[in-house]
């Protein structure tokens, strides 16, 4: 958070007259990065997310290890020279793998998100809009897909159609756009009623323009919130894919097969094979679950210092 | 009451044949026929076709949806071409060992959550409660699969005083006698609920601690032991209702995980060894008892909390 002292005019703030201080007036969007900064675990978690996003994809420009070959004579080193995070079971350098993976877990964690809050987005504030039968029966579609158990849908397409970063993107996302659907369901439902809207639709707007411009503008508080547990749900998904074997495919590689891979060699004590990739997910989903939670507080203008 | 409760399970009904139908189109589309499951990989047309034929597999999929269906009813969840077995067989085998693990995991994790969080509540912001929260933060954001290897680590290698692999005995006594080999999966499954339940629960409490009634009760002089037990708890405890019905599905998914983590013999155990076979009626039938017990967790969330809460009229 370069931008933090930009924010927070604490020099220019006048002096508190008496009955107490007062700041600057500021709009919403500011005020809201302004709690958010000051949220020291927020900026945290932006911190260990903007780590991992150089690390994945700026350092393989930096560092290239071996994971494309296998070589046998340097099977299961451990972390030394050479090799600073030790090598696997195919001779594969572990830290490029790490990088590898990383970038695969960062573009579905995103990806998905995109892909679920996109469909969410559209769905939920098309059936708040219309309201009457049209919303009635799409959201008792989303009540039937919510009862679907989908890590097991996920698994099966992907055992049918194999697994690429855009593939299992599609799949997570169209498996998780149930959740933004009903919250901006639930936002639209209130903002429709309100004057701008009406006068948006006296003024001749049309479907497109009044979601476009009116409606997913005023709900994005709830949508940004929502996108960064959407990417930590998703990366702990496709860990859990790579981890069940249904991950991706050689040459790319996913962070919960090299787990998974570990796990073989989990009473020889090849820790580098294990803790590393399992700290880096932790990592990743806490700082988006920090992110988000952060995100909330200072978006919601109950919680919010005045 | 009887009006809603019939409205509910209609919707539920409802729901549940939607349900059906989607994951009966999808999984068709996916797999459209075990034939070369059954006749291997090498079987020519003419023969596929045939056997298409003679098991009904070159109908409609509307119609092998409601064959199916009525089979479903009458308990027959169709045949596993790979185990040459039955699927009702197969779960019949199966599903105490499976239910008996995430029960006792839910249970255990409800009991550890409930006081866990309501000391986070009144205690909150201490060191105890910040240590906890953090805990609770870390595990939620741990993958099933990473907590069950950190503690066969912890507690199978390093100090071997448990099992790494779950009891592989079929006789459902013996499993849950076994506590050498049963600790690790429930322990695993236990702490990952307590994650997220404790959060939850946690916020509640502090809501419900800022109730008029709780200052009233506090007024009156009742001891802060009676607050808590007669006037915090039960009314704290109602989300978690709810949120043990919301649970289902993450409990499956996480049953699949620690099954297939610890070699356990359970319903899980047997999907994962489905999607390797290729074996579509055990994937068919555990997707939809997935479902069913997500909707019927739901509907069964929703009338306890009718019952547990007088404040809830129904029309």
């Amino acid at each position: 958070m370069s931008n933090t002292s930009s924010l927070t005019p604490l020099d220019v703030t006048p002096a508190a007259p008496e009955g107490g201080e007062i700041g600057p007036v500021q709009t919403g969007w500011r005020l809201a990065l302004r709690e958010f900064a000051q949220n020291r675990l927020a900026v945290i978690g932006l911190g260990i997310i903007a780590f991992f996003v150089l690390f994945c994809f700026l350092g393989p420009l930096f560092y290239h290890g071996n994971i494309l070959s296998s070589n046998l004579e340097n099977t299961n080193l451990s972390p030394g020279s050479g090799h600073p995070a030790g090598t696997d079971n195919q001779g594969f350098d572990e830290l490029a793998l790490l990088m590898q993976g990383g970038q695969a877990a960062l573009e579905v964690g995103f990806f998905a998100a995109a892909v679920g809050i996109g469909i969410g987005t559209l769905w939920g504030a098309i059936a708040g809009l219309a309201g009457g039968v049209l919303d009635s029966t799409m959201m008792r579609v989303v009540d039937i897909f919510l009862s679907i158990p989908f890590l097991f849908i996920v698994l099966i397409v992907a055992v049918r159609y194999g697994s690429s970063v855009l593939s299992l993107s599609l799949i997570i996302g169209g498996s998780t756009w149930l959740i933004p659907a009903r919250l901006v369901r639930g936002e639209v439902l209130t903002l429709r009623t309100r004057d701008f809207v009406s006068a948006a639709r006296a003024a001749g707007a049309g479907w497109w323009r009044l979601i476009n411009r009116h409606l997913i503008p005023n709900a994005l508080g709830t949508i940004i919130v929502n996108v960064t547990f959407q990417v930590a749900d998703a990366i702990l998904t496709l860990a859990a894919l790579g981890f069940l074997g249904y991950g991706l495919h050689y040459p790319h590689q996913d962070w919960g097969d090299m787990l998974s891979n570990g796990t073989t060699y989990l009473q020889d004590g090849y820790w580098w094979l294990i803790y590393p990739v399992g700290a880096c997910i932790v990592l990743v989903v806490m700082a988006c679950n920090l992110v988000g939670d952060a995100l909330r507080d200072s978006l919601d203008v109950r919680l919010r210092r005045r | 009451m009887t009006a809603y409760l019939s409205r509910r399970i209609g919707t539920s009904i409802l729901v549940l044949i939607g349900v059906s139908i989607f994951i009966f189109a999808l999984l068709h589309l996916i797999f459209p026929s075990p034939a070369i499951v059954v006749l291997g990989v090498k079987a020519n047309h003419a023969s596929i076709a045939a056997w298409n034929k003679s098991n009904g597999f070159d109908r409609p999929w509307f119609a092998q949806y409601l064959t199916y269906m009525n089979g479903l009813i009458h308990g027959n969840l169709g045949h596993s071409y790979k185990l040459n077995q039955s699927v009702t067989a197969l779960f019949q085998e199966r599903w105490a060992r499976s239910a008996y693990l995430s029960l006792i995991s839910l249970i255990f994790a409800v009991l550890i959550a409930v006081p866990l969080g309501i000391y986070q509540a009144v205690r909150r912001n201490t060191v105890g409660d910040n240590v906890l929260t953090s805990l609770a933060f870390v595990t939620y954001a741990m993958p099933v699969f990473f907590l069950g290897l950190i503690l066969i680590q912890v507690f199978a290698l390093s100090f071997p005083i448990l099992g790494f692999e779950a009891s592989q005995s079929t006789s459902l006594l013996t499993v849950v006698g076994d506590w050498h080999d049963m600790t690790l999966p429930i322990l695993t499954l236990t702490l990952v609920t307590v994650a997220s339940f404790s959060r939850y629960m946690r916020s509640t409490s502090i809501d419900t601690l800022a109730q008029d009634y709780i200052k009233a009760a506090r007024a009156k002089g009742l001891p802060e032991r009676l607050v808590l037990t007669r006037h915090l708890v039960r009314n704290a405890s109602l989300p978690m209702v709810t949120l043990i019905g919301l649970t289902i599905p993450t409990l499956l998914a996480g049953n699949l995980i620690t099954e297939t983590l610890f070699n356990f013999q359970g319903l899980g155990l047997l999907f994962y060894n489905s999607l390797g076979n290729e074996d579509y009626n055990v994937m068919l039938a555990y997707t939809l008892i997935g479902a069913l017990l997500t909707i019927i967790g739901n509907l069964v969330a929703d009338m306890a909390l009718t019952v547990a809460d007088p404040r809830i009229r129904l029309a």
